[in-house]
């Protein structure tokens, strides 16, 4: 199903940018025992810093609203459509928060910001993860998003 | 069937030795009849990603509490719960998980209001298994189901509701065991922890500061009675025979120092006020105490 029938049908993956919107519907399309199984495998997707920000772990942002230790950072390309590029920091101790961040890096990287920044708030809640990880830990995955667009539009509008 | 007590001569000190074992202990017994090891972690897929050889996952959101209610589930969800888990009524748990054993202490608290009789926790939990590079497993038991009882829990022991600690101030000790920052009202979560929405700081007058992390050692291990002694008995005269109340802020850090009060120093009246910060500092009227000093018991209403 893809996305634009999705949002015709109001789904979960509604008004959702295609790689975030298939994220979602991957979710669904599975039992609540295997989306843990596939929320540990973006954990272990999760691409590591790069060097320029490895060696500087000051530079990054953290996340107060998740359970677990996590740094994040936004890079916004000087190009036409203002390119998003996004990294994450989390211990290997933290997989949930680590799957989040992998979502999140799957699904927004390389996007206009104008998309990024167009993401709902409610899009973790979306994932059907309510009864297998609880609200409570989605939590820390919106205070992800909300700090990712803050990044992008002092960026933008800087 | 209940399985021999870890004789180790570190844990002999302690007031109930039997509810502790050690890491050694632990590796020597996996598959002893009648031993069932659970893991139960604040991450929810911390099991999923390495784990003791057969040990089940237990979580205390998705697991322990109701989902509707705030309180735990009630005696058939638990029955079921500990049937598929392979759990029968005489088994011998040991319990482990990360965060020196927060959730694990907070799972054997809430095993405990069902009344389930011999509950253990793994001394040092995940962290002092891993260290000592001991084997873990991706793969997940598919326990034959057993038939635990329906029993009710049973709360008024060891859990505590407003009322009670309404009716024990200026009675007997209270501890909070939260960050200082969190005692003086300085902040309503723990640092670098989710904003968890408490309305009001600071903490239950007559309330004593004891952060849950003194009582561990540097390994996450407990430290030795001695040292328990010298904290909770020397410097806060928490004597035997006082009816002692503990709380955090959701009841999880609590459940450590409930522990830590109930079998290794072996009070007879702890209770764990689990409803902690996140119902006491947004409730109505109940007196509060800010800053460093604990603060007078207030005026009984009449």
């Amino acid at each position: 199903m893809s996305a634009e029938t999705t949002a015709a049908t109001g789904g979960p993956s509604a008004g959702l940018p295609p790689a975030l919107a298939e994220i979602v519907e991957d979710f669904h399309a599975v039992s609540e025992p295997e989306r843990l199984q596939l929320l540990l495998d973006f954990s272990r997707g999760l691409p590591a810093l790069p060097d320029r920000y490895a060696e500087h772990p000051e530079l990054l942002e953290p996340v107060p609203e998740c359970q677990s230790p996590i740094f994040l950072l936004t890079e916004v390309d000087e190009d036409e459509a203002r390119t998003v590029h996004l990294f994450f920091s989390a211990p290997a101790e933290a997989p949930t928060t680590r799957g989040f961040a992998g979502i999140l890096a799957e699904g927004l990287d390389g996007l206009p910001a104008a998309e990024v920044l167009d993401v709902p708030g409610d899009v973790c809640s979306r994932l059907g993860l309510d009864r297998a990880v609880s609200p409570l830990r989605l939590r820390g995955m919106t205070g992800m998003l909300g700090r990712i667009q803050r990044q992008v539009r002092e960026t933008t509008t800087a | 069937m209940t399985v021999i007590t870890d004789p180790s001569p570190e844990l002999a000190e302690y007031a109930h030795p039997e509810r502790l074992v050690t890491t050694q202990w632990l590796a020597d017994n996996l598959g002893a009849p009648g031993l069932v090891v659970v893991e139960s972690d604040e991450d929810v897929l911390l099991y999923e990603t390495g784990h003791v050889p057969g040990a089940v996952k237990v979580d205390w959101h998705t697991d322990l509490n109701d989902p509707v209610t705030r309180d735990y589930v009630d005696g058939a969800a638990f029955a079921d719960l500990m049937s598929r888990k392979g759990i029968s009524r005489d088994s011998t748990i040991v319990v482990y998980g990360d965060k020196s054993n927060w959730w694990a202490a907070y799972a054997l608290w809430v095993f405990t209001l069902f009344g389930h009789q011999d509950v253990r926790l793994l001394d040092g939990g995940r962290a002092a298994w891993l260290a000592e590079d001991r084997e873990v497993t991706t793969d997940v038991p598919a326990p034959e189901r057993t038939e635990y009882p329906v029993v009710e829990r049973q709360d008024e022991a060891i859990r505590a509701f407003v009322p009670d600690v309404l009716a024990h101030l200026g009675q007997g000790p209270l501890v909070d065991v939260r960050s200082p920052e969190e005692y003086t009202g300085e902040r309503t979560h723990m640092p670098a922890y989710p904003e968890e929405g408490a309305l009001r700081g600071g903490h239950i007058p007559t309330a004593v500061s004891v952060p849950w992390a003194r009582a561990a050692a540097e390994d996450g291990r407990f430290k030795g009675r001695a040292e328990l002694e010298k904290i909770y008995r020397d410097e806060k005269g928490i004597t035997e025979g006082d009816d002692v109340i503990a709380y955090c802020r959701i009841g999880e850090r609590s459940s450590h120092t409930w522990f830590v009060l109930k079998h290794l120093l072996g009070h007879d009246q702890v209770r764990n006020y689990d409803g902690s910060w996140t119902e006491w500092g947004n409730a109505v009227r109940v007196p509060i105490a800010t800053g460093t000093e604990p603060g007078e018991a207030p005026a009984r209403r009449s």
